[in-house]
């Protein structure tokens, strides 16, 4: 446990670091008006992070989650409009089920077929966003023909305020949700046996399975929780953007695994914990939204995550580097 | 030597590669069958042969990054990122000004050299990583993927980079002799790896590298090293695809090819490489993309959206992970 | 209740065509230290998943406490008592101490929540048990070998265990912890469980063992009280015949020979300091001590994997500083190294990459490795070190452990060399490849005039094969042991003395 504090406690300090500096560039960092917009920023890209802590946990990878979304988002949309559902809890338990089931099959591969997580999950998020777009389609849903109890939903506002030039803005309450389902992983992972086996398959495969752990249990929950959170992001993603685009999240699965490496998770399996999955996300939104208010020209952002992620692993693999050969 | 020594030889007792022929040849009647008007006319298959190098080099790629155990998740970056530089390069050179044919010759030169270079320089950067700090190759490569695709964003500014000099499309859309010029090109390089990979000590040493790093030291290879080297190769040969690429389209873009890289993975992984290292085989590669090459044209012909062909290829690598693991679980 | 805890009658097992274990039966009493003994592939491992309800035999009966058991499962041996200490331990190092002491008992209790309060009752419990005291939030990970099998004991006893099988306990430990864990197993056995012990270490067996059975191919070829047998006895049941014990003889030649490797005031601070060693053409070296003595670290230094150290290293007259494995490898170094497994072999690559592994730019004509010169080097290697395989291209995850470490030396001879170092040479291997590696490594000493230097924590062999033996003991050589007064009484006693 030492390890995990101490690596928490050495994000949170870069995190503290980071932010001063920022500050000092720009004081306009600290206005409340900007910490409420990263906050809200933290939301989704949080939710996902959650499920890929959870997999890399096991000692597992997950490019699909991102696809899943999407599917997920696109499909619940859709069936709104079809059926002129006015509710929303309904809606995001669909979501959160399609995302879920499609966890069940990134399982079921790995586990039956004991073939490396990486290249099933290429395989099933290419299937999903292959099937999506080709057979149901490629068209935007727009805010004209969204939904209003999903936009209306996501326009909750925890605290109102108006700035100095006379605009509103608020600290979204789509925070507390997200900080809830941390808290409950968070809780899961450390007061469940499911949740401990998940500890014990990444840290040694063949030993949970000695033990007595149902380790094809263990896969799909895990693959399934994943699923879950990336289907239920999805629709909230939809809901707080206004749109329900089948495209979104291009390539966003690696902002996230990005976010979850820099919270301190090992790939290898058997370490990474909630807190540090915060303190990641917060830092990564944090770095790719300052970009703007330090100057930096937005074409620069891509390279700017590909160092954190490279800096951030360069760091994990030197603490790590007695264990290597 | 008799003929089926050598046959023997080549194929190995590998029963992969026969299980691979035998996916081809059933890809091909069935497609035939499905389409013999369209799919069995000559320039189908010519068309192929324009569009299959550049795919089959990443693939290629690949196999040699996951033979050491690991593997390159960004080499469509690089591939783009070489197109670009080359393309910035002779925007700024050639566009405006009139060159004799000479020049721009020297030019075309030039910019093939500095999309080669670019690839060797990412493709060391990869393997530092990879070999000195000991990253993950998958964290690594995803890390500098985006750097990579980031930088080519920083070039172009977002829109494609077109208007290549003509030296450069001929290697994306001319012949030599007849035969398509990107194809000459990948059967030169495929020949080339096979060579390096199994006559070479730098091939066999990977290959032993691939089944025990530990052991591999303890033998006495220089494992950082050939490490490095294997990324650097791969660095090379997704650059060459990314001068196919856009020699092919006569334009560049930071975004062209993102469906490649599940593809180069897939051939790899179906042309019977082992992703945790220690095998694999030129030979496989390629039948392995051609067999892909022939089931997605097909399906172009039989007018699929390139959608559900992205479907259909990542459908295709679960079926083949199915396939292993129960002929693999056989024995 | 009857007095048998336990009684196999007449198992068979059979896989496809394979005859794994052939009429066997076994008796384990209560409380009794049973030893099972063989070689490696006679069937032992077979027993212990029967016994564990991995493998459900081919014909005969099990019977717990007199009663027939059927459709015997890993979960049914598990609540019947029966716990298997498996040679990795299959313990959680990303877990700390106390969850994995607890996990066993929760998931028996098919608990769905965990209770870390009790989590830390159970574990320190489980520990109390064994009487010893140990850090409960330290990660498993961070333990050397006897306090993870420690660990593994302490988890085994913990759901009233009856019976506990240790498989090759001893394996990873030093002598004083073989002792400490003898202790332990006596501990058990006062608590009334039994003990069944598996190994091929006769010493061992004869030590701590009340009653032995012996495998061979399947078959129980013996059975009875240990008063029954001797070394001899044992192995003459385990190889089917005797085995030589004549030892290493070397003279020194005439005249004022170069050493072939002059080791001076060797250093590295923190691993090892000031050692002097001078091995001769010819010489076999014993090097024993704890581990954690530096002879490692020593090994490895010599082999270039540590370069930051001080003092000379000369090899037939050259001063040589290896700074990385190649430049050990060009002075004519050669090391073999503890673990034939993980940093020997590549297993499922052929014979011949293995041997030629290291030597491969040998056989480089322009830049293209020149196959015909390869294949003649495999081939005569192949046939010089008599290794049992149809072909040089059979992958080695075919072949028995000890022509495993044939290949090994094989690709050691191939480089050159004239100093070998061995670091566990016959660690896993049955006692009748033993036999034959040890005659090998003779003859290379003799023969081809190599000086090898023998790290092993294995006394007999030691005795056996080398002239004289060195002690090391935290990063010094505080003993040396000459041909004339060698014998196991005296270096088992140096040893011993060591704390």
């Amino acid at each position: 446990m030492t390890i995990f504090r101490r690596s928490e406690f050495i994000i949170a300090a870069i995190l503290v670091v980071a932010m001063i500096f920022i500050g000092l560039i720009n004081p306009a960092f600290w206005s409340m008006d900007n910490m409420f917009g990263l906050l809200r920023s933290n939301v989704i890209i949080g939710i996902m992070a959650l499920g890929v802590l959870v997999v890399m946990i096991s000692g597992g990878i997950d490019v699909s989650f991102t696809a899943f979304a999407v599917a997920a988002m696109y499909l619940t949309v859709k069936g709104m409009l079809y059926f002129g559902y006015e509710g929303v809890l309904v809606p995001f338990i669909a979501a959160t089920l399609i995302g879920l089931v499609l966890g069940a099959f990134n399982a079921f591969f790995i586990h039956t077929f004991r073939m490396i997580p990486l290249i099933v999950t290429l395989g099933t998020g290419s299937v999903v966003r292959g099937l999506l777009l080709g057979l149901v389609g490629t068209s935007i849903i727009n805010i004209d023909k969204m939904p209003p109890q999903l936009i209306n939903f996501a326009k909750v506002n925890l605290v109102n305020a108006t700035s100095a030039t006379g605009t509103n803005y608020g600290l979204t309450a789509m925070i507390l949700i997200y900080l809830g389902l941390a808290l409950v992983t968070h809780l899961f992972l450390r007061y469940t046996m499911i949740g401990r086996s998940i500890f014990a398959y990444g840290g040694a495969p063949e030993a949970a399975k000695r033990v007595g752990f149902d380790t094809r249990k263990t896969l799909l929950f895990v693959y399934c929780f994943a699923g879950a959170l990336a289907g239920f992001a999805g629709l909230l993603q939809g809901s707080m953007i206004w749109q329900a685009n089948p495209r979104d999240f291009a390539g966003f699965e690696l902002d996230v695994i990005a976010a979850v490496v820099l919270g301190g998770a090992s790939i290898f399996g058997g370490r990474g914990s909630v807190a540090g999955t915060l303190l990641g996300v917060f830092m990564l939104v944090m770095v790719k939204n300052s970009l703007i208010i330090m100057k930096v020209d937005t074409t620069w952002q891509r390279v700017v995550v590909g160092l954190i992620i490279v800096g951030a692993t360069a760091l994990t693999a030197w603490r790590d580097r007695k264990k290597l050969v | 030597m008799s003929n089926s020594s050598i046959a023997k030889r080549i194929l190995g007792q590998d029963r992969n590669i026969l299980q691979l022929i035998a996916i081809t040849v059933l890809v091909f009647a069935l497609m035939s069958w499905l389409n013999p008007d369209k799919f069995l006319r000559y320039y189908n298959f010519e068309s192929i042969t324009y569009i299959m190098p550049e795919l089959g080099i990443l693939a290629i790629a690949m196999m040699i990054a996951m033979l050491t155990g690991g593997i390159d998740l960004s080499v469509v970056g690089i591939a783009n990122l070489a197109g670009i530089l080359a393309g910035v390069f002779f925007h700024s050179v050639i566009v405006g000004t009139d060159q004799s044919t000479g020049m721009i010759l020297l030019y075309t030169g030039i910019g093939i050299l500095m999309a080669l270079g670019i690839g060797l320089l990412a493709g060391l950067l990869n393997g530092f990583l990879v070999s000195k700090l000991r990253i993950t190759p998958i964290l690594a490569t995803l890390g500098t993927g985006q750097i990579f695709t980031g930088l080519a964003v920083v070039l172009t500014g977002g829109p494609a980079i077109t208007g290549f000099p003509d030296g450069w499309n001929f290697i994306g859309n001319g012949k030599i002799f007849g035969l398509a010029t990107p194809f000459v090109l990948f059967v030169i390089v495929a020949g080339a790896v096979a060579v390096l990979l199994t006559r070479t000590t730098f091939g066999v040493n990977l290959m032993l590298i691939g089944t025990n790093p530990r052991a591999a030291i303890f033998a006495g290879l220089r494992k950082d090293r050939m490490v490095l080297y294997s990324y650097m190769l791969t660095g090379v040969l997704a650059a060459i695809a990314g001068i196919i690429l856009s020699g092919r389209t006569n334009a560049a873009k930071s975004d062209y090819g993102a469906s490649y890289l599940l593809q180069a993975v897939l051939i790899a992984v179906l042309g019977g490489t082992n992703p945790a290292g220690g095998k694999g085989r030129v030979l496989g590669v390629s039948i392995a993309l051609i067999a892909l090459m022939l089931l997605s044209s097909g399906f172009q012909i039989l007018r699929f959206s390139n959608h559900l062909i992205d479907f259909i290829w990542g459908g295709f690598l679960l079926i083949v992970i199915a396939l292993n693991a129960f002929r693999n679980t056989d024995r | 209740m009857s007095e048998n805890l336990l009684e196999l009658k007449n198992i068979s097992k059979r896989f496809g065509g394979l005859v794994a274990l052939d009429n066997v039966s076994l008796v384990l009493k209560p409380g009794e230290i049973h030893c099972l003994a063989g070689e490696n592939g006679c069937g032992k491992s077979t027993i212990i998943k029967t016994i564990a309800g991995v493998y459900t035999p081919s014909e005969g009966e099990i019977l717990i406490d007199g009663k027939p058991v059927t459709g015997f499962t890993p979960a049914q041996s598990v609540q019947r008592g029966i716990q298997v200490i498996y040679q990795d331990f299959s313990l959680f190092g990303n877990l700390t101490v106390a969850e994995n002491l607890a996990l066993n008992t929760m998931l028996l209790e098919g608990k769905k929540s965990v209770s870390w309060k009790r989590i830390r009752e159970l574990a320190t419990k489980a520990l109390a048990r064994l009487g010893v005291t140990m850090e409960l939030d330290a990660d498993v990970e961070s333990l050397p070998t006897s306090g993870k099998q420690i660990v593994a004991i302490a988890r085994a006893m913990m759901g009233d265990a009856r019976l506990i099988i240790m498989d090759e306990p001893t394996t990873a430990l030093t002598r004083p912890e073989v002792d400490a864990l003898f202790r332990i197993v006596r501990d058990i056995q006062a608590q009334g469980i039994a003990v069944l012990f598996v190994s091929h270490k006769m010493r061992e067996m004869l030590e701590i063992s009340e009653r032995l059975t012996v495998l061979r191919n399947g078959k129980k070829v013996a059975e009875g009280p240990i008063g029954d047998f001797n070394e001899a006895a044992i192995t003459r049941a385990m190889t089917g015949h005797d085995l030589t014990d004549q030892t290493y003889e070397w003279a020194p030649a005439k005249g004022d020979v170069q050493p072939r490797l002059d080791v001076k005031q060797l250093s590295i601070p923190g691993a090892f300091e000031n050692i002097d060693l001078t091995l001769r053409a010819g010489e076999i070296v014993g090097l024993s001590g704890l581990i954690g003595s530096g002879r490692t670290e020593f090994a490895l230094a010599l082999f270039g994997m540590n370069p930051k150290y001080t003092g000379s290293v000369t090899i037939d007259g050259k001063a040589v500083h290896p700074k990385s494995v190649q430049d050990a490898i060009n002075s004519g170094l050669a090391y073999v190294p503890e673990d034939r497994l993980t940093e020997g072999l590549f297993l499922t690559q052929s014979i011949e990459r293995n041997m030629l592994a290291t030597s491969f730019e040998n056989f480089v004509s322009g830049i293209f490795i020149d196959r015909k010169k390869a294949d003649a080097a495999t081939k005569a290697m192949f046939a010089a070190m008599q290794i049992a395989a149809p072909s040089p291209q059979t992958p080695v995850n075919h072949l028995s452990g000890g022509n495993q470490q044939r290949v090994v030396l094989a690709r050691w001879l191939l480089t050159g060399a004239r100093v070998l170092i061995l670091n566990g040479p016959t660690v896993g291997v049955d006692v009748g490849s033993k036999a034959q590696i040890h005659r090998k490594i003779r003859e290379l000493a003799t023969e081809n005039g190599l000086a090898v230097l023998m790290i092993s924590d294995d006394v007999p062999e030691l005795v056996q094969n080398c002239n004289r033996v060195i002690v090391m003991h935290r990063g010094r050589f505080v003993d040396e042991i000459a041909a004339d007064t060698l014998n196991e009484d005296a270096l088992n006693d140096r040893l011993k003395a060591l704390k």
